[in-house]
């Protein structure tokens, strides 16, 4: 098991809501990039967590920017510390919104011109900082202040879009396993180029659930088959995690869906569609594995 | 050495001469050759930059707040559309205090589309925080993009400049241009005190009250009004080093004028030749060419008990020609005769999308020049 560093970054002083995913998930990224590392945020969550002007709970430099543009001003960023032979983490901190909608423009350039750069989404499937409205990421059935009878589309498959830029390491994760994070974003940050990590952030006021449970309702999101946990290292997927024996038995979807209120009027239909798009998912999944495997085995 | 270049190259040697470390900029007509002089400068190793591809103006200005935020020299180029759709990026650059240089090729904005010059775009940036200077040659476009990295980068300014040079009709046309060997310590290195630093964490644009965020603002009122003297040195110190002079604004044959032109861009340098013209007539006319329009210069003195004919190459719908209205507002008093009559300027809006204004064209704005009246060359109503 990884000795997860005692320096914290993340102090005990944000203006987080009770039992807050994202600051979790900060506070375990920022151990593991540790201090040579500046933090690029859009609006999102984190421009409110991190407390209010003249303070900061967060200790490392926080630069904070335009809602579209986290990946840009990563871009230059980096390249600006490049260019003068500066070797400093640079990651953007992004929501969903952030990251999947408006934000989704300057990921791909920044993806597709090879920026030195970690980029992680926490995606709690809403525009939560402003109250909970829908954004691409909210999965079907899931009510929100502007889907109030539950969300007819999928969720927005962001990982297929930044696989299709050959990012040389991309990986989901799940606030609920802060250790498979940390060891995914020191990994993410030993590799140049461009990487990728997107973190499952359930957020008890938005998903309406008691703050006490937030790391059960991210356990149940990889156990049930909703959240799966892998990585990518210049393509070669590697199943982590809870999610290895997910895939072989999962447990009940409903479990989940059960244990939030935002999907307390998903019809038969919406659950039947999140029942079959977790299972298509794993199953792409698993076949990639294998057919990878395979061709390990033949070479 | 003296050679010839276009205005677009002119911006694009100056950026290689200042040593730019980061430029991300993305290609619009009639930008595009700055973004490709560059890319080539970059390539051959002439300018040792990270030159950034971007995939919009958007992220161009996104990119260099991040550049410009660790403390290193940041230069984009953009036009028109390019430069609307990074508008957000535009104020908060300048909030953010960053001494970031951009080239702006003067274009009209569509519907429908139409790629010829006009002062539209940029002058809709005026109240951002940026300093803007309007030049009117190739010279001028190279020795103001030097001088823009300096303005931008002095302590007392800390804000971003654009030079706008007017599309086609500047960024395209080919003139001499004397560039400058050895650039000395004309332009020192960049100093940003707010630069990252990484053993001084701190929050940059968290949230802020409402106390704070109105301090912030009238400080960079504070750094505008401090400009005019950077400017004003940048100029004199470049005067004395490299022999070629500039103002706040350019007057031509002013101080007998009876009647004076005011513009910016190549329409004023083109009111020059009208300003002839009208002279052999015994009509006594004079150019004033605004040259900076933030920080605005104070004109009372200059136009003072004179006729004045503004020419805007640039519209605010509602409201009337931008350039006049400035002028009215900060040379109030010049219109205001001995009698407390009012003289107000004429105001005609002429050349948007490219229209052609020619010196004769020009001479009879000021022929047929009426108190306070607005004309739309070219228009019948």
């Amino acid at each position: 098991m990884a000795e997860i560093p005692d320096e914290e970054f993340i102090l005990k002083t944000t203006s987080a809501c009770a039992g807050c995913s994202a600051s979790l998930i900060l506070r375990y990224v920022t151990k593991a990039a540790g201090k040579d590392t500046v933090l690029v945020i859009p609006a999102c969550c984190t421009s409110v967590i991190q407390g209010v002007y003249p303070n900061t709970a967060v200790n490392v430099p926080v630069y904070n920017v335009a809602f579209a543009s986290a990946a840009a001003v990563a871009s230059g960023m980096s390249e600006a510390f490049r260019a003068v032979g500066k070797k400093t983490n640079v990651i953007c901190f992004a929501g969903d919104g952030g990251t999947v909608d408006i934000g989704i423009q300057a990921l791909s350039g920044a993806l597709e011109r090879g920026t030195d750069f970690l980029y992680i989404c926490y995606d709690n499937e809403a525009y939560s900082n402003t109250g909970m409205q829908r954004s691409g990421a909210t999965p079907i059935g899931a009510k929100t202040t502007t889907t109030p009878l539950g969300k007819n589309e999928y969720k927005k498959d962001l990982d297929a879009i930044v696989e299709a830029h050959n990012p040389v390491y991309m990986a989901t994760a799940c606030s609920a396993y802060p250790i498979d994070l940390y060891n995914k974003v020191k990994k993410a940050l030993s590799i140049p180029g461009p990487k990728f990590i997107h973190v499952l952030s359930p957020c008890p006021p938005g998903w309406r659930f008691p703050s006490e449970k937030t790391i059960e309702l991210g356990k149940l999101a990889v156990t049930s088959g909703m959240w799966l946990l892998y990585e990518r290292e210049n393509g070669k997927l590697t199943i982590t995690g809870a999610s290895k024996a997910a895939m072989k038995k999962s447990t009940p979807i409903e479990d989940y869906l059960k244990a939030q209120g935002r999907f307390r009027t998903a019809t038969p239909e919406d659950i039947a569609m999140l029942k079959e798009n977790s299972k298509r998912k794993m199953a792409r999944l698993a076949h990639e594995a294998e057919a990878q495997a395979a061709e390990a085995e033949e070479a | 050495m003296l050679t010839f270049s276009t205005g677009n190259k002119a911006v694009a040697t100056a950026v290689k001469d200042a040593k730019t470390v980061v430029v991300a900029a993305y290609p619009i007509t009639p930008q595009t050759e700055v973004v490709e002089e560059t890319a080539n400068n970059v390539a051959s190793g002439a300018l040792k930059a990270r030159y950034i591809p971007v995939e919009s103006e958007h992220s161009s200005m996104g990119a260099c707040i991040g550049a410009a935020a660790t403390g290193v020299r940041t230069f984009t180029a953009t036009s028109s559309h390019g430069l609307v759709y990074m508008c957000e990026q535009i104020h908060m650059s300048a909030a953010a205090r960053l001494p970031i240089v951009m080239a702006n090729a003067n274009r009209a904005l569509g519907p429908g589309w139409n790629i010829g010059a006009e002062h539209t775009d940029s002058m809709s940036m005026r109240d951002s925080g940026w300093l803007q200077a309007y030049v009117s040659t190739v010279q001028e476009a190279y020795d103001t993009t030097l001088m823009a990295f300096r303005i931008a980068e002095n302590e007392n300014v800390l804000l971003p400049v654009m030079i706008n040079l007017d599309g086609f009709l500047l960024t395209h046309i080919t003139q001499p241009m004397d560039t400058i060997d050895d650039l000395g310590d004309y332009l020192p290195p960049t100093n940003t005190p707010h630069a990252i630093d990484i053993n001084n964490p701190g929050g940059y644009g968290t949230l802020t009250p409402p106390t704070e965020h109105f301090k912030f603002r009238h400080d960079i009122q504070r750094g505008m009004k401090d400009s005019v003297a950077v400017i004003e040195d940048a100029q004199a110190d470049f005067a004395k080093r490299f022999g070629r002079t500039y103002g706040m604004y350019e007057e031509y044959l002013c101080d007998d004028a009876e009647v004076v032109i005011v513009a910016a861009g190549t329409l004023a340098k083109e009111s020059e030749v009208a300003a002839d013209i009208l002279r052999k007539e015994g009509i006594k006319a004079g150019v004033l060419r605004i040259r900076w329009l933030r920080p605005f210069p104070d004109l009372t003195a200059a136009l003072k008990g004179k006729d004045v004919v503004v020419i805007d190459r640039d519209y605010s719908f509602g409201l009337g020609g931008i350039l006049v209205n400035e002028i009215r507002t900060k040379a109030l008093e010049a219109f205001i005769g001995k009698d407390g009559k009012a003289n107000l300027p004429f105001s005609v809006i002429a050349g948007l999308g490219g229209q052609e204004v020619t010196y004769d064209d020009i001479a009879d704005f000021v022929r047929n020049r009426k108190s306070g009246g607005e004309l739309w060359f070219g228009v019948t109503e």
